[in-house]
């Protein structure tokens, strides 16, 4: 359909459809998590923060950090924009899911474990590191001017930041032995059905959500980036064109400050 | 296919600036090329470019067959640039500074000894970066080059900074490295004094070689009637 | 080894010249050991009890004024560029910057180690483990410095951006570090040298990133 007009859109059939899911399913989730499931019996009604919690949290960091790694690696081999623009969606999504996890893991902690932060907490630990990671890569990406250094940048901070979420996480599980810690999140094997089909289904919808995010942001990516070439080829014709009529004297650009100044 | 550099259509932007346009250039092997054209058309760009230090987004590029993006480290290991800073460590002496080039790179190799007393920087040598003057470090840094043995040399303003000795003794140099097979490429606004040396002549203005005339000098090649530079947009 | 140890004996001569780091950072490290007293009341168990954490942190304020110095010597000579073109394999210089950064911060870790002796109170019982683990997060953290270090540079990115960048991935080595710490003065039961281990193996991998990463970040400082 957006082919056929000349407007610039970052929907199509396909993420109408996703976003029809993601919506419908939002909607089931909310309903399910709220009035359908019991509460639980330690927990109480503070359980339910776990329906947005956990899968939150697994779409953060089983898709975003290795949809941001394979793509930065992928920017860094095939030296496309693409895939850059794949990573940096990734990126921002990532902040979202990391963001949502650490918020309603707060919140959750302060009623369960009588305090909002709780440093014993191996996976809210792992995702706050994570979290500032990516938040460093995004500021980076502000950061830098030139289209072609940000890419390969921001794909090595990338590679170390994914790579580090294992150590960050590794050494935290070692690090909380030595302290008193409290059993974390998911109450291992006794969730009944309907909180377990629940808890599924939700974790289905997040996973659906962060891929129909993920094709409009990479999207808006992309159309920023065509902007850029379009407005690159003008700048180059607008330059020839300056060399023949001798205006060359009269154009001056910052990023031409290291030409012969002398 | 003799050429020494051949650029075809090579557009560069910097940060999203087309620094370079399209521009075309080919040079032969042991030639002096003036490279000429007023502040801000490309100069340095083009220079920095065939050091392999600036990004070629699209067109091609190669100094002595090889291709600049592809063999990149290849090349970068044959030419030398003198570019406006120093690109001298300021806390070391000049013979540490030449020493140190010297170590980093094994394979080539280094006549100090000879460079020194070609520039003259005998009573400096030992002296820090820091502490010489204007000259003494222009003259420090065209060594920095010339130590290298570059088979290519791009010369970004060299004259700039230097007195009439020094001036002398760069215009010495080149011509001896043309003579010796080196191909020159000199950016430069002191047109009368490098038009001397030049056995060609390229304008550059808005990112492209506008004009690139071959002059009957010491080192010349035949005039050409046609210039490879003047592909129109 | 010879264009690594050509790097790194490079820069060593340069701050032996310059005396910038022994002169400005290290100074700044006494007085932020010197700072934590005081706002910790200058109460001795508290500060024997949290040495080592404060000597860590520290150490990593001090490793980022470090390496902007590693990398800020070569930016006023645009070397960098020079660096490019001496056609050196990037990694063998990635080895050299950090060794050097690796020395300098070995020395100011020593005399730091003084200071808690001295100003806290502490005490090596188990100076084995802790030289260890400091010599393996000294080398981590002038792996990953180096890098992003140089990302720091060039292209219109300012160097404020290197703590927020660089300190999050060194949480890691700051908890490993700690740890062993905590072993080698004794101020907590933990098995030192398991995360002497550790920071080992978060060294090598620093270090095997920053050598393959290091030519990426080179072309563009």
């Amino acid at each position: 359909m957006s082919e056929s007009t000349n407007v610039a859109t970052t929907g199509s059939r396909t993420t109408q459809i996703l976003g029809f899911v993601v919506l419908l399913g939002l909607s089931v989730v909310f309903v399910l998590a709220f009035v359908v499931t019991e509460p639980d019996a330690v927990q109480q009604d503070a359980v339910r923060m776990f329906y947005i919690h956990v899968p939150a949290a697994i779409v953060a960091l089983y898709l975003t950090v290795p949809a941001l790694a394979v793509a930065s690696a992928m920017a860094l081999y095939k030296k496309t924009r693409w895939w850059d623009i794949t990573a940096a969606a990734a990126a921002e999504l990532g902040v979202v899911f990391c963001g949502l996890t650490l918020v309603t893991g707060v919140i959750w902690g302060r009623p369960i474990w009588n305090t909002w932060w709780e440093w014993g907490d191996v996976r809210l630990l792992t995702t706050l590191v994570l979290f500032l990671m990516l938040l460093g890569y995004l500021a980076y990406r502000r950061s830098v001017v030139d289209p072609g250094t940000r890419a390969r940048r921001s794909a090595v901070i990338a590679l170390v930041a994914s790579t580090n979420v294992l150590l960050v996480n590794r050494s935290v599980i070692w690090w909380q032995n030595r302290t008193l810690h409290q059993k974390s999140s998911l109450i291992e094997g006794r969730l009944e059905d309907m909180k377990l089909f629940t808890f599924a289904l939700s974790t289905l919808v997040f996973a659906v959500m962060f891929f129909w995010m993920m094709i409009h942001r990479f999207r808006i990516g992309w159309l920023e980036h065509k902007i850029e070439t379009v407005g690159v080829d003008a700048a180059i014709a607008e330059r020839r064109a300056s060399a023949h009529a001798g205006l060359d004297e009269a154009i001056s650009h910052p990023a031409l400050e290291k030409e012969g100044s002398t | 296919m003799s050429a020494a550099i051949a650029v075809e259509q090579a557009v560069v932007l910097l940060a999203g600036f087309p620094a370079l346009t399209g521009a075309d250039l080919t040079v032969e092997q042991g030639s002096i090329t003036l490279l000429q054209g007023p502040n801000g058309a490309g100069k340095t760009t083009l220079l920095r470019l065939l050091a392999g230090l600036a990004p070629l987004s699209r067109g091609s590029a190669r100094v002595l067959g090889r291709d600049i993006v592809a063999q990149r480290r290849e090349v970068r290991g044959l030419v030398g640039l003198l570019g406006p800073s120093s690109m001298l460590y300021e806390d070391l002496t000049v013979r540490e500074n030449l020493e140190f080039w010297a170590r980093v790179n094994p394979k080539r190799t280094y006549q100090t000894d000879a460079v020194v007393e070609r520039l003259d920087l005998g009573a400096t040598f030992d002296q820090r970066v820091r502490d010489l003057s204007t000259g003494q470090r222009r003259r420090a840094s065209i060594a920095a080059v010339v130590v290298r043995r570059p088979s290519v040399w791009l010369l970004d303003e060299p004259h700039a900074g230097l007195d009439q000795q020094g001036r002398n003794i760069i215009d010495d140099l080149i011509i001896d490295a043309a003579a010796a097979g080196a191909s020159v490429i000199v950016a430069s606004h002191e047109l009368d004094r490098v038009r001397v040396l030049a056995s060609s002549v390229a304008t550059i203005a808005g990112g492209l070689v506008i004009r690139h005339e071959q002059l009957g000098g010491r080192h010349g090649s035949p005039r050409s009637p046609f210039s490879p530079g003047e592909s129109g947009a | 080894m010879r264009e690594i140890w050509a790097v790194a004996e490079k820069d060593l001569r340069i701050e032996l010249r310059s005396r910038i780091v022994a002169s400005q950072v290290l100074p700044f490290a006494l007085i932020v050991l010197i700072l934590f007293g005081l706002a910790l009341d200058a109460d001795k168990a508290t500060l024997r009890a949290f040495t080592p954490g404060l000597f860590w942190i520290t150490v990593l304020f001090t490793s980022i004024l470090t390496i902007q110095r590693s990398v800020a010597v070569e930016v006023e000579s645009e070397a960098f560029e020079s660096l490019r073109l001496a056609g050196t394999a990037p990694w063998r210089i990635f080895a050299g910057k950090a060794l050097a950064v690796s020395v300098q911060l070995i020395a100011i870790e020593v005399v730091l180690a003084v200071g808690v002796i001295v100003l806290y109170r502490s005490s090596f019982e188990a100076p084995g483990v802790a030289a260890v683990g400091a010599l393996s997060a000294t080398v981590a953290i002038a792996s990953a410095g180096s890098l992003y270090g140089v990302l720091a540079v060039g292209n219109g990115v300012r160097d404020t951006i290197l703590p927020m960048l660089l300190l999050p991935v060194l949480a890691p080595v700051l908890i490993g570090a700690t740890r062993a710490f905590d072993a080698g003065l004794g101020t907590a039961a933990v098995n030192g040298w398991a995360w002497a281990g550790l920071l080992g193996v978060v060294a090598i991998i620093y270090g095997t990133i920053g050598a393959a990463a290091y030519g990426v970040v080179l072309e563009d400082a």
